[in-house]
């Protein structure tokens, strides 16, 4: 049986023809502009106030755009962005070890394993530098070498040292940066805030995008906004796995609830997971812990040649050690791509034992001192989660759900199908294909926020301003009727399980079916599974208190029945394309290697899903590579 | 293990202590893992669960705080509740469980305070005036590794507000001096070094938080460890500001 009907295919319409290198330049002179008396009378909504969604708010304030901002913490400086840690990638090549944007380009094309589009993953690299030299302007205090200068490292899936970072916080000191700016044009009076509040909708009216409906997650008060443009930078959806190195609150309900107003969403399969997170420790288990990929630097994974080994790490003689990436891949040993390297653990051990992540080599050859200066708080971390001591024994680790490549669909300009419906960050699902390098996230969320947004969306916004809205128009009072339907619906049931325990239960299904390693027989039974046990919840939650107070539980159960909705579509997805590539392993497409076989014949293409509340209907974006030749993706 | 835990419950103006006894704990939870356990008892029970903050769960993005035995965060040195585990108690302790205390930081509900007026002083200056797309090469400037250092160290705040809750004045002076050091070290800050620390200074005045007499309360509850030095720096610049700039 089918899940999905197919429909037309889309196309990308905004991207230039002609060279690459300057299709930017060219998309910036062709977009028309608003001129700055103008840009007073238009109003951008942007949801989510993370990296993209900061950087976006804060300089379309400074252009001059009136800016509603929105997010569900108690303030713009927690979005989940805060807690990358590694780096951001730009290819400056201050090192002068070969970088180039060409190269930046090559590597993202290829860490994604051929599945992003070429123009936007050369844009990136392109921008790349601006944001370097934008963040240290703005006094993010980069880690330095003694003659001034901003050190680099490397990351996984490159050759070259370009991955500027600060410690292991690098998440934290970019976005209060864009925190910094944002509070400044809020404090100008250009972008009006909204800290604890939820987008439960998306406003379309005469198929424009105008406006969100939000709930007041203090009073519980339900309101509406509405703009000339909304900006949807609400991250990505790891959180659907329950265990996942995501914040708590980070959810899908923003994109999807746009989603089912008719914008497409693409590649929901594609997630990644992280190969160095702390492993499981217990049931009571809520989320998992990143250690940094720039870990990987100097850490050496292993695990004991024999499997049934019960010695302690540290009495496991060398001989008996095997360190299988270095034996696997021995050009880019410990510093292969996170897929690669997680599938590869996966394989080799379980996620009791995990595998062992070993400094001691580090320790010899650069001293705890310089160790600590690179790593320390990694360290710490890890110790104050574990109660081991790094600088003593290995580290045990083993991967985790990190980031979601797929998202809701753009195009160049990064605006939906949805006309006025632009989505940024991690929430869209533009450039990173089937796998994302380390260090692209930031890259792209910072890129999307402070510079490809700001630089098109005059070309909507000229249109515009549009007519004014009010609760009455009836698509908008439909849309409220439907939000307050649905609290009122969680809330009446009153069952006997709690929210927590139905998101426990589809995580670990989606962990099993359509985790790290996903095949036919899974997937189905994935598909059986999810529809009863969403039917369950709609029959058995339990969610105590009112919807006009603060009631955590309730927010809760709006984003897991989201989730539920969302697993199904990454299901289909994944069942769909039986090709294996970056993220999406599907075990009856692999090499004799046991590596992933990819299918281009097949499906060198974006697959974006259109809601129709029946099957899902498809919709194909081919992907044309004219500058980077897709090979099987080798790192030996 | 098994644990006592006294905690605040509050829903409109006053509250009181309510005390739940938990004896299936693991060791290795962490403080919050112990307050979701108890919060699927007491939905299950059909009472009303414990409001708390909290998001990242890795000790970063600040937002979850209580204190714990009187302890902004609890007892174990430079970490966010999210990060303290059960191995640091004993079996059968008894522990009170408070929201951050202090009039500009109002509680909303149980655990749950409103900690916005620590925008409003970032918003009153806490930032190098820089919009996007006017920046110089990043090696236009070259930045001493001492200053770069310094200027990390405190930039590592996270905004979570232990210091003010652990101030017997309620001061927000390490929050402020934080920032204000983070920028003021830095060549990139100069320009509105003076300007910065006045206005910032003054927003935390209008607040309500409370002036700073060196009690060091901040920095032993501070999950970064950033220094009482930092305050000592705002003083300097901000008698500075007072005193020599034209600007002021």
């Amino acid at each position: 049986m089918s899940f999905h009907t197919e429909g037309p295919p889309i196309a990308d319409q905004r991207v230039p023809a002609g060279p690459i290198e300057t299709r930017w330049d060219r998309r910036r002179f062709s977009a028309r502009l608003v001129n700055p008396a103008n840009r007073r009378n238009r109003t951008v909504i942007v949801v989510g106030t993370g990296l993209a969604g900061g950087s976006a708010a804060a300089t379309l304030g400074e252009l001059g755009y009136r800016v509603k901002s929105f997010c569900y913490q108690d303030s713009p400086r927690r979005a989940h962005s805060i807690a990358a840690q590694g780096g951001i990638n730009a290819a400056k090549n201050y090192r002068n070890d070969g970088d180039s944007v060409h190269r930046l380009f090559y590597d993202t094309v290829k860490g994604g394993d051929f599945r992003s589009r070429e123009s936007n993953v050369h844009r990136l690299a392109q921008i790349s530098v601006e944001i370097i030299d934008q963040c240290v302007a703005q006094g993010v205090p980069f880690a330095r070498e003694y003659g001034g200068l901003l050190d680099t490292r490397s990351f996984g899936g490159a050759q070259v040292s370009r991955t500027f970072y600060a410690r292991g916080q690098t998440g934290q000191q970019l976005l209060l940066g864009a925190y910094q700016a944002l509070e400044r044009q809020i404090n100008a009076g250009r972008v009006e805030m909204h800290a604890r509040h939820e987008m439960l909708d998306l406003v379309v009216v005469d198929g424009r995008a105008r406006g969100i409906v939000v709930r007041d997650l203090v009073s519980g008060e339900i309101s509406t906004h509405f703009a000339d443009a909304v900006v949807l930078a609400t991250g990505g959806y790891g959180n659907v796995f329950h265990l996942s190195t995501n914040a708590k609150g980070c959810n899908t309900t923003a994109i999807w609830r746009a989603h089912r107003r008719g914008a497409l969403f693409a590649n929901p399969c594609f997630t990644q997971i992280h190969p160095t997170c702390i492993p499981i420790s217990g049931d009571h288990q809520s989320k998992l812990t990143l250690m940094s990929e720039s870990l990987r630097n100097d850490g050496r994974v292993w695990v004991p040649k024999n499997p049934h080994d019960t010695r302690k790490s540290n009495d496991i003689p060398e001989a008996e050690r095997d360190y299988f990436l270095e034996r696997m891949y021995p050009s880019f040993g410990n510093l292969v791509p996170r897929d690669i390297a997680s599938r590869a653990a996966k394989n080799i051990s379980d996620e009791k034992r995990g595998v062992y992540l070993d400094f001691a080599d580090a320790l010899k050859r650069l001293g705890p001192l310089a160790v600590e200066e690179r790593y320390g708080n990694l360290f710490e971390m890890y110790q104050r989660i574990t109660g081991d001591d790094p600088y003593k024994v290995p580290m045990r680790i083993y991967p985790a759900v990190h980031y979601t490549m797929g998202g809701l669909w753009v195009d160049y300009d990064l605006r939906s199908n949805i006309p006025g419906l632009y989505v940024i960050g991690e929430a869209n699902f533009s450039d990173h294909g089937a796998n994302r390098l380390g260090a692209s996230a930031l890259m792209q969320g910072l890129a999307d926020g402070y510079f490809v947004l700001p630089g098109v969306i005059g070309d909507y916004l000229a249109d515009g301003p549009f007519e004014d809205l009010d609760d009455a128009h009836p698509a908008v009072a439909d849309t409220v009727s439907e939000v307050r339907g649905r609290i009122k619906t969680l809330l009446a049931v009153d069952g006997d399980r709690t929210v927590e325990s139905f998101h426990r239960e589809l995580g670990r299904l989606m962990w099993d079916e359509c985790g790290m390693e996903r095949n036919e027989a899974g997937l189905r039974k994935a598909l059986e599974r999810i529809p009863e046990l969403r039917e369950e919840f709609w029959q058995r939650v339990k969610v105590p208190g009112s919807g006009a107070e603060l009631n955590q539980q309730l927010e809760k159960a709006g984003r897991v029945a989201d989730f539920f909705e969302l697993a199904e579509l990454m299901c289909v997805d994944a069942l769909h394309r039986e090709e294996s590539c970056g993220g999406h392993f599907r075990s009856e497409s692999q090499t004799p290697d046991g590596e992933a076989l990819r299918d281009d014949a097949r499906f060198s293409y974006v697959a974006a899903w259109e809601f129709t509340g029946e099957k899902p209907v498809l919709h194909k974006e081919e992907l044309v590579f004219e500058h980077v030749q897709p090979t099987t993706r080798s790192y030996a | 293990m098994k644990l006592t835990l006294r905690i605040w419950r509050q829903h409109g103006s006053s509250g009181r202590l309510v005390e739940y006894v938990m004896d299936d704990l693991s060791p290795d939870m962490s403080f919050l893992e112990a307050l979701d356990v108890l919060n699927e008892k007491l939905i299950l029970a059909g009472e009303e669960p414990v409001a708390f903050d909290h998001d990242c769960r890795e000790g970063i993005c600040g937002m979850c705080g209580v204190m714990i035995n009187g302890v902004a965060h609890g007892p174990q040195k430079a970490t966010t509740a999210c990060q303290l585990h059960l191995r640091h108690f004993k079996d059968g302790d008894v522990l009170t469980v408070e929201p951050w205390r202090a009039d500009p930081f109002p509680v909303v509900r149980d655990l749950v305070v409103d900690r916005s007026a620590f925008d409003r002083i970032i918003a009153a200056g806490g930032y190098v005036s820089v919009p996007t797309g006017s920046a110089p090469d990043a090696h236009a400037l070259p930045v001493p590794k001492p200053d770069a250092d310094t200027a990390f160290e405190a930039a590592a705040c996270i905004g979570c507000g232990a210091c003010v809750a652990a101030c017997p004045n309620g001061s927000a002076m390490l929050f402020t001096a934080a920032k204000a050091t983070h920028l003021g070290v830095l060549p990139q800050g100069q320009p509105e070094r003076y300007q910065r620390a006045r206005n910032m200074v003054a927003e935390h005045d209008a607040l309500g938080f409370g002036g700073c007499t060196n009690t060091g309360e901040c920095t032993s509850v501070c999950p970064k460890g950033i220094p009482l030095t930092t305050i000592a720096r705002l003083n300097a610049d901000l008698l500075k500001a007072h005193t020599t700039r034209s600007d002021r």
